[in-house]
């Protein structure tokens, strides 16, 4: 017997009883659609996380000097030496100081927004762009000049976004100079990229009442040498503090890396959830399989009379199984791609059905078939034609 | 007398059933011959052993012991997969309840033994179309089965028997489902395939079909009792 025979046949067999074909099926479509929906979002969410990590710089070493004293500590200019002197490595760093202030104007005003103390190279370090106006210069940075750049959240809460450029901004106690709006990121919304404060960090540091910067972040010249790059830097930092426990070295790179093997377990944990509803839904479809064997062993004997072999009938059912369990898992990946669409576009992620999940739910779906279908295909086959055609 | 070919030998054959420690001889040294082109009743009462001697000579049974041969082959040795080939290329079957696959239309059923017999599509249903058409339903092989009256179904089951081309047409108690005039209609059929040269055996209980045939062998307690004419036996029933 031919196989598009026997497909035939199964499917002339599933059409007579298309209720019960449709249960057994609906544990491979649930099973198959929700391993889909839940992969694709997983994906999803995955490459957001990794677009937000990325936009935090993959190529940027955060140096945290958690103590400073007076005989080991490291200034500004110790620091640009070290990237002057290390250009295989280090294209720019910016100090960072960092301080919680309110935000005042003559009409509005904001309690504990952080206000970043940076170097002038900052903004392409991060791949921010200026919206309005200019970033703050060498020259701020130098004069420590009291000019200010906001995210447009601050714009538009203090402003209404009119009239901001030029105006004065009283941080703290002090009056700074709004020289420019950073580009709008993230909907201005609070607690955004968009929700920022820049001023040249000489002027920060000043301003804090404390003039050790403590917080640098490097940006490397090629991902590729993190390591390396990570280790000339903790050389560096050894060499003036000879205690390693005086700083941290963060690398976003090897972050990077370390989500990357979280990710991955995390998928093969899915991977294993998806194996266990798969294989229940496989032992659904063995189970109507052999109540449908029992049902059918009058059908078997009347095959059999007719000289159907031992292999026919167990091809016929096998087929069957596996025409079942594919179909289910057909509808299940049609129904996956539905409920990832939908479920992406309600928690606001750009996802599409992953064609890895479609790719091993329907390889499953149609091995589980035949796998499951063997056992009652089996029974089929040894059926005595004799006892068959007796069975009323 | 011509020298015909004996198409059914049976010698001795015995088929013993074990019933937990009880053993129950249910055919104790059965041996006769059929020839090509012979209508043969075989008769006998329920538990006499003449369906055990039907699943034998229809190959879905061998004996415990004795030989039987089928057109010159010895069936009595096969495994199950020999025997499938047996029963799809030697035997045509005609059951009491049709035993017609209910979700398939005419057609369908009648192309069985052919699809089994691994004859591609186009072919078979011309044969299956041909043998409908001989039992005079070829107009209705759309139809499912349940469609049509018992004599009609039984016919299907005949074209089934008879698409494949077997050598030996076996009746189990063919009309014991049907009325009296249909039961008629279909043995006045049968006669009709026996005058065109098929060999046909029909098993039954009732002696009023066995004097239809031309031949009636008599089973009894696993034993033949009577093997002789037709007429013979009516004197003897009658």
């Amino acid at each position: 017997m031919k196989i598009s025979q026997a497909v035939k046949m199964a499917f002339s067999s599933l059409a007579g009883n298309k209720m019960r074909s449709f249960l057994t099926m609906l544990g491979m479509i649930i099973g198959v659609s929700a391993v889909i929906a839940m992969m694709s979002i997983m994906d999803g969410m995955i490459g957001y996380t990794m677009d937000s990590f990325g936009g935090m710089g993959a190529s940027q070493i955060t140096v945290n000097l958690t103590s400073q004293t007076d005989t080991r500590q490291l200034s500004d200019d110790e620091v640009y030496k070290f990237l002057e002197e290390n250009p295989d490595y280090f294209v720019e760093v910016s100090p960072c100081v960092t301080m919680m202030q309110s935000l005042r104007n003559e009409h509005e005003s904001l309690d504990n927004k952080s206000v970043s103390g940076v170097s002038e190279a900052y903004a392409a370090m991060e791949e921010d762009e200026i919206g309005e106006g200019r970033f703050l210069s060498y020259l701020d940075v130098e004069k420590r000049n009291k000019v200010c750049v906001i995210g447009t959240y601050i714009a538009d809460q203090l402003y209404n976004d009119v009239g901001v450029l030029g105006s004065n901004l009283k941080i703290g106690s002090d009056t700074y100079k709004i020289v420019g709006i950073m580009e709008e990121q993230e909907d201005s919304e609070e607690n955004s990229a968009d929700d920022c404060v820049y001023i040249p960090y000489t002027t920060a540091a000043r301003a804090s009442g404390n003039a050790r910067i403590s917080t640098y972040y490097f940006q490397m010249k090629s991902t590729d040498a993190s390591d390396a790059s990570q280790d000339v830097l903790e050389n560096f930092l050894y060499s003036v503090f000879h205690d390693s426990d005086m700083y941290t070295v963060i690398n976003m790179a090897s972050l990077l890396d370390m989500m990357d093997d979280m990710v991955g377990m995390m998928e093969n944990i899915l991977v294993g959830i998806a194996a266990i509803s798969l294989l229940v839904a496989g032992i659904g479809i063995m189970n109507i399989m052999l109540v449908s064997v029992s049902e059918r062993t009058r059908e078997i004997g009347i095959r059999k009379s007719l000289g159907a072999k031992k292999r026919d009938i167990r091809y016929q059912f096998a087929i069957e199984a596996a025409t079942v369990s594919t179909l289910g898992g057909i509808i299940g990946i049609l129904l996956g791609g539905l409920l990832t669409t939908v479920l992406g576009n309600l928690v606001g992620i750009d996802c599409s059905p992953s064609m890895s999940a479609i790719g091993i739910s329907f390889g499953v779906s149609a091995g589980i078939g035949l796998l499951f279908g063997f056992l009652p295909a089996n029974k089929a086959a040894n059926l005595n034609p004799i006892d068959a055609l007796r069975n009323e | 007398m011509e020298e015909r070919k004996h198409l059914i030998e049976l010698w001795d054959i015995c088929k013993v059933y074990k019933m937990g420690d009880s053993e129950v001889r249910a055919n104790d040294g059965i041996s006769f011959t059929i020839d090509d082109g012979e209508m043969v009743a075989i008769v006998g009462k329920s538990g006499s052993g003449k369906s055990t001697i039907m699943n034998i000579i229809g190959a879905l049974d061998v004996p415990t012991s004795g030989c039987y041969c089928l057109n010159g082959i010895d069936v009595s040795k096969m495994n199950d997969n020999q025997l499938a080939e047996i029963r799809n290329k030697q035997i045509g079957f005609i059951f009491q309840q049709y035993n017609l696959l209910p979700k398939m239309n005419l057609l369908g059923n009648v192309e069985l033994p052919l699809l089994y017999a691994g004859i591609g599509e186009n072919k078979r249903s011309e044969l299956a179309m041909k043998s409908l058409k001989r039992v005079g339903l070829g107009d209705k092989w759309k139809n499912r089965p349940n469609q049509l009256s018992g004599g009609q179904q039984q016919r299907v089951s005949i074209a089934r028997a008879l698409a494949g081309n077997p050598s030996l047409i076996l009746a189990d108690e063919p009309t014991g489902a049907l009325d009296s005039r249909t039961s008629k209609e279909v043995l006045d059929f049968l006669k009709e395939l026996n005058e065109e040269g098929n060999t046909i055996v029909i098993i039954t209980h009732d002696n009023s079909i066995a004097l239809e045939a031309k031949r009636v062998i008599k089973i009894h307690d696993g034993k033949v009792s009577f093997d002789g004419h037709v007429e013979e036996y009516r004197k003897l029933v009658v």
